[in-house]
């Protein structure tokens, strides 16, 4: 079973990989941001916030920061993803579930090309 | 909410809202009553807040403290048969408990504790989560995990990852074949 003494090991490998990086500018940062008051729980945010953790922990993108934010006041719609990728104008994704999240993150994260169906303009 | 687990989750983001940085998360399943009570030291509230906070209807939206997500837990509940308390003092902290009568037909399931002690870690505040069925108990303390990872962020998907395995693990080993 693992426990918190595996993270000795964890620890030492990301640790020779920041040393490996040193362009960590917050300004070169992709930032994915997902709705997580009552409504985006209730609406099923949790397993698309994991969804993107696991999904940019797999690809060790480390440019890649995966947040949680309140309410955006829109709780119909939710769960509600935003995608800032910088130079870029803000990217908002609407009744995201964890296959959608996949798509978002090959497409857009990683390819760089939105996926325009799942926008808040398209519901 | 069909999972309690989501409602702790929903209830611990006020208390990360309320400036807490320690929430501690006590889930205990003891006979037939299952209690959950989420503690923190923020920033509290003061007596007349505190009577209408169970009530969705008079919580004022501009202090984003509580809106449906108190309503919704002492719901779950009291559904059950079982209680819901909440007390608070100004600037002491906050601590919600809540319990339910395990073989109740209304009882939500617990749900996935694992994914929401990970979504809730914060690089800022620290949980303490302590997980018992009858007599076997697990501890997760946000504070150890920090010193062991010595300045890489407990936020980090990779740690995030690994911390959610670690903990369904240990969840598992605690419920013994019971599921809640």
């Amino acid at each position: 079973m693992k426990s918190i003494a595996d993270i000795k090991a964890i620890r030492d490998k990301m640790q020779a990989q920041i040393v490996n990086r040193d362009n960590s500018d917050a300004e070169l940062e992709t930032r994915i941001v997902v709705g997580m008051a009552t409504c985006g729980i209730a609406a099923g945010a949790r397993p698309v916030f994991n969804e993107f953790v696991d999904l940019v922990a797999e690809k060790e993108m480390h440019n890649v920061k995966v947040t949680r934010t309140g309410c955006l006041g829109m709780c119909k719609l939710e769960p509600i993803v935003e995608v800032f990728v910088p130079g870029e104008e803000k990217v908002t994704y609407v009744h995201v579930d964890p296959e959608k999240a996949k798509e978002i993150f090959t497409r857009h994260i990683v390819g760089g090309q939105v996926v325009t169906d799942y926008l808040i303009g398209e519901q | 909410m069909r999972e309690l687990a989501l409602n702790v989750l929903d209830i611990a983001e006020n208390s990360v809202k309320a400036n807490a940085s320690l929430i501690v998360i006590t889930i205990e399943a003891r006979k037939n009553l299952l209690t959950i009570t989420i503690a923190d030291n923020g920033k509290g509230m003061d007596k007349a807040f505190l009577a209408r906070v169970t009530d969705p209807f008079t919580t004022t939206r501009t202090t984003r403290k509580v809106g449906m997500g108190i309503p919704l837990f002492k719901e779950a509940a009291e559904m059950t048969g079982g209680r819901f308390s909440i007390d608070s003092e100004l600037g002491i902290g906050t601590t919600v408990t809540a319990s339910f009568v395990i073989d109740s037909i209304d009882r939500a399931p617990l749900g996935d504790i694992a994914e929401s002690a990970v979504t809730l870690l914060r690089d800022d505040i620290d949980f303490v989560w302590v997980y018992t069925v009858n007599d076997k108990s697990f501890t997760f303390d946000t504070r150890e995990v920090k010193r062991e990872l010595g300045g890489i962020p407990i936020t980090s998907p990779e740690i995030i990852k690994f911390l959610k395995d670690m903990l369904e693990e240990n969840i598992e080993s605690i419920n013994g074949g019971i599921i809640l």
